[in-house]
């Protein structure tokens, strides 16, 4: 049985295209989405890639959240469908509600690209089991608003729960709360992430391959499903 | 305002019109009336002034660019040559590569984020315009002196725009320089570099062929922006109320070209484009003349049809507009319909404003008046073509005499040290990471090599593992000591960079930033310029795909340093035969390939120790260069190199330097005996580099070298945490990080 993870395109999607190599790297069939159709394909899982979906010229995400794909994607990730949002993706999870927080501009308001050091801290998650608990990898991170904050008692409710799924360590590079680098959902199956694991999946474009186990994490849970 | 139409020009032959206020000579002017038996209508004469511009007609460099293309050296990879709206090279494999280089100097200065920003738009597009992918982007800067609070002003915009708009635009900024000189003071030169990738079937050029083919223009709506002397033309003729202001630096926006992008590509992926241009400076009149100009037939424009942003402006302001992110195709009408439901998938406005016809004339009507009735050719080019006068400066000699080799030198094992530490810190030589780190280069996921490595470095194809390698380098510094010399040492730098890295280079792009053409000195400098860079690119066998001209640039009577930036674009079979420049493993060995010898005038040295510029730049030879450059190549290919890094600014200590902070080792080295340590360490001696070495490679590696007689010492070994220059001096890598790291975050984070 091959996995179809779908790869939704909105308009000034750019890492649309590798998450898709990751998808196929780590074994599994990639489908471009187009955010227009809201057909999903019936695929197995859906990644929301990074970007500038419409220029992000009014909040991050907060337009791309309206796209009737996202109608598609909101219904069924509520009902369990493994949803992965990296960067842009992140941010528009968070316009969606599927996740809570929002993204705010980097704290030394410059675009930061940099190869990012982070600690996975739950490996319960569709997306993250393929890591070892508290396993430490350094994948790349591009972004201008990633500093991910909350509300002190969702930002507790979220440690309580185990829903920070990723810390950033060494360095925090955006004045995210706690060094929070990637939630999830309370089922698990949604989970955002700031940093960019497709750019981590092979060893001559990425500074390690550390990224690839978000992408074959999903396979896993959904063969064993 | 009254409509100046054809017919009015001929029944008011006589009205006066502000050709001078345009910019346009009397002669000019003079000269438009005898093309055209009548005087221009106001909108034939906002097109000839724009298209007649230095920057649109490169009227003061057309005679000595010639020299490109008349020296061209053999070169079976060139597809499509300088003309277009960029050169095009065979890599093989069946892709094509097409790169320019571009300045955006003056927009920058006036307003760094957007000019900057609209300068990667602006070059991205003559990529795509080729019918290629853009695959990456590369910034070459200069700023004026680092501590000077103007260039706190303008770098931090400029590197802010660079990044705002490419990153928007999902292309990988790969390599690029950032240079700080008194000099560039109030002319801050901002230039931008694209690559392109395509199958060979898909090269597509500007030209309207075929009569009866619509002309759409898609992609943003045309707004007052960028409109430079057009106000003048309005207001003085036809307008009392006083000149409409409309600011000259156009705005850009990244997410509308990222749609441009997508879309154009699959427009050419359904072959419904039959000829293709893109709008940059002098817009509108520049695409309709220029594709009517290449093509076959005529071009018949409706003018009031272009969507507006602004309905208040005039037909003429609509023809000079420089409004961003728009694109010019021409198409068969089958495909019409075709090419709108794209245009539509995209979001992208798409309309029919014209049509190719049987005639010669380009003409344009506005509701239903034509306004316009040129011979295109006369327009896009024809224009005039000057020989201004060139002279070798008076004061040349003096700078030549004033040789940096008598400056005092380090005598102590403490004051060579303190050089070192001074030179790596020193804002040229410091780490740019501040800066490059505001750029994404992980995008699009094929980038192998980045900034700081010597050359940017992406792969083409996943398959088979092909990619190309690009370089740029200009020394502003050499160039102001000996033109000629300076710039064959700037394609000689690119072009060792490309090799380094394990690339064969293959063609060239130049950027040529000058100061005024009218000062004699000026045009001295760039005639000797170009006759180097021409003569150099002969004896490489690298030919000029292409490039750009950037006249203007200085203060008063004081020029900018000659400073032609040459981008060298190379090829390699498979990416994962790269060679890095850090020093990744311990035990191997260092060998130093080439000459040193005792050449400190125009060093960083002499600059960083004693603000100094004088003398005559090092040697070049070319013989040489090619030399090197397959020993790389080969060493590379054959796995036999680990890392390797090219001499150049700050010499044998930067670059060993370089290597050990960036792979992390340390380094014993010992200098030759037979060269004073200054020189030995900081001479920039071209034609050289330092190669590491499994052990077991040396031999092969130096007999390979011994056999093709280049120059290769054994200087050291990768070993520890120190920098130690045996018998002179040690130094501490994370001493030499400190100082090679704060510079630039001190200044400007």
């Amino acid at each position: 049985m091959t996995i179809r993870v779908g790869v939704v395109t909105f308009p000034g999607s750019l890492d649309d295209h590798d998450a898709r190599r990751a998808v196929r790297i780590a074994g599994a069939e990639p489908i471009a989405l187009w955010h227009k159709d809201k057909n999903l394909q019936q695929v197995d899982a859906v990644v929301l890639p990074g970007g500038f979906s419409y220029g992000d010229y009014l909040r991050c995400g907060a337009i791309s959240r309206f796209s009737p794909v996202m109608e598609s994607v909101i219904e069924q990730a509520q009902a369990g469908l493994p949803v992965l949002g990296i960067c842009n993706g992140f941010q528009i999870l968070c316009e969606s509600h599927l996740l809570p927080g929002a993204l705010t501009r980097n704290d030394h308001l410059h675009f930061i690209c940099r190869d990012q050091k982070l600690r996975i801290e739950n490996t319960s998650t569709a997306w993250t089991s393929d890591f070892e608990p508290g396993q430490e990898i350094t994948v790349p991170l591009k972004n201008g608003e990633g500093g991910f904050v909350a509300d002190e008692r969702t930002l507790d409710m979220l440690e309580a729960e185990g829903r920070v799924i990723a810390r950033y360590l060494d360095l925090n590079p955006n004045g995210s709360r706690r060094d929070i680098a990637g939630i999830s959902n309370a089922a698990g199956n949604v989970v955002g992430l700031m940093p960019h694991p497709e750019h981590a999946v092979e060893p001559l474009t990425g500074p390690t391959t550390e990224g690839l186990p978000f992408f074959t994490s999903i396979l896993k849970r959904l063969v064993n499903a | 305002m009254s409509l100046d139409t054809v017919k009015n020009a001929l029944e008011h032959p006589d009205v006066e019109q502000p050709f001078a206020e345009l910019g346009l000579k009397p002669d000019e002017y003079t000269r438009i009336r005898e093309i055209l038996g009548r005087r221009p209508t106001s909108s034939e004469l906002a097109m000839y002034s724009v298209m007649w511009s230095e920057h649109c007609s490169y009227k003061s460099s057309k005679v000595h660019l010639r020299q490109f293309g008349d020296k061209m050296p053999e070169n079976d990879a060139m597809l499509v040559g300088i003309g277009e709206n960029a050169g095009v090279v065979d890599v093989g494999q069946g892709y094509a590569v097409t790169f320019k280089v571009e300045s955006h100097n003056h927009p920058s200065y006036v307003e760094p984020y957007q000019g900057a920003a609209t300068g990667i738009g602006g070059i991205v597009r003559d990529i795509l315009a080729m019918g290629a992918r853009p695959v990456a982007v590369m910034d070459p800067l200069r700023f004026g002196a680092a501590e000077h609070p103007d260039t706190r002003r303008v770098l931090p915009g400029v590197v802010a725009g660079i990044g705002g708009y490419g990153n928007c635009l999902g292309l990988p900024n790969i390599g690029g320089e950032i240079v700080f000189d008194p000099c560039y003071q109030g002319n801050p030169l901002v230039n931008a570099l694209c690559v392109g990738v395509m199958k060979h079937e898909d090269i597509h050029l500007a030209q309207a062929s075929g009569a009866g083919n619509l002309v759409i223009l898609y992609g943003a709506r045309t707004g007052g922006d960028g409109i430079g002397g057009v106000s003048v033309l309005a207001s003085e003729t036809f307008d009392a109320d006083g000149p409409a202001k409309r600011p000259a630096v156009q705005v850009g926006d990244p997410f509308q070209e990222k749609l441009l992008i997508e879309c154009t590509l699959e427009l050419f992926r359904e072959h419904l484009v039959a000829g293709i241009q893109d709008l940059g400076g002098a817009g509108l009149s520049c695409a309709t003349s220029e594709l009517a100009s290449a093509g076959s037939g005529g071009m018949r424009v409706e003018l009031d049809t272009v969507p507006l942003r602004d309905h208040t402006l005039s037909p003429e302001e609509i023809l000079m507009s420089e409004s961003q992110e728009r694109m010019c195709a021409v198409v068969e009408p089958a495909h019409v319909a075709r090419f709108m439901e794209i245009c539509d998938k995209w979001d992208v406005i798409a309309t029919v404003v014209g049509e190719v016809t049987e005639g010669d004339r380009l003409e344009i009507f506005w509701h239903g008046e034509q306004i316009v009735d040129v011979p295109p050719r006369t327009v896009a080019h024809e224009g005039p073509v000057y020989e201004r006068p060139y002279a070798r400066p008076q004061w040349q000699d003096t700078l030549q005499a004033d040789a940096a080799e008598r400056l005092p030198r380090p005598g102590t094992a403490d004051e060579l040290k303190a050089a070192l530490l001074d030179l790596v810190a020193s804002p040229n030589l410091a780490d740019k990471s501040w800066v490059t780190d505001q750029y994404d280069r992980y995008v699009l996921g094929n980038t192998v090599l980045a900034q700081p490595e010597d050359s940017g470095m992406v792969r083409i194809d996943e398959e088979t593992g092909l990619g190309v390698a690009l370089a740029t380098d200009g020394n502003g510094r050499f160039c102001k000591l000996d033109p000629y010399t300076g710039a064959q040492l700037a394609l000689a730098e690119a072009y060792r960079n490309v090799a380094t890295t394990g690339a064969r280079p293959l063609a060239v792009t130049d950027c040529l930033n000058f100061g005024s053409p009218e000062d004699p000195a000026v045009m001295w400098q760039f005639a000797e310029t170009t006759r180097g860079l021409a003569d150099a690119c002969q004896v490489l066998g690298t030919p000029v795909t292409g490039g750009n001209v950037s006249f203007y640039n200085q203060t008063g009577e004081t020029a900018i340093h000659p400073t032609p930036v040459v981008g060298v674009l190379g090829v390699i079979d498979d990416v994962e035969r790269r060679t890095p420049v850090g020093f990744a493993e311990e035990g191997q060995i260092i060998l130093l390939l080439g000459d040193t010898h005792e050449e400190l005038s125009g060093s960083a040295w002499a600059q960083v120790a004693h603000d100094h510029l004088g003398g005559l730049p090092p040697r070049v030879d070319l013989e040489r260069e090619r030399l090197l450059a397959e020993i790389l190549i080969a060493g590379s290919r054959d796995g036999m190199v680990d890392a390797a890094h090219d001499l150049a600014d700050g010499g044998l200590a930067q670059a060993l330097v370089e290597a050990c902070l960036t792979g992390g080792h340390g380094a014993r080295v010992v200098l030759a005996e037979d060269l004073d340590p200054t020189v030995a360490l900081f001479s920039e001696s071209a034609g050289r580099a330092i190669v590491a070495v499994p052990r077991s490679e040396e031999m092969r590696f130096s007999d390979m070298c011994k056999v093709r007689g280049l120059p290769c010492a054994r200087i050291g070994v990768v070993d520890g945490d120190t920098l130690d220059f045996q018998g002179h001096f040690t130094v501490a890598l994370d001493e030499l990080r400190t100082a090679h790291e704060r510079t630039l975050k001190a200044l400007f984070g």
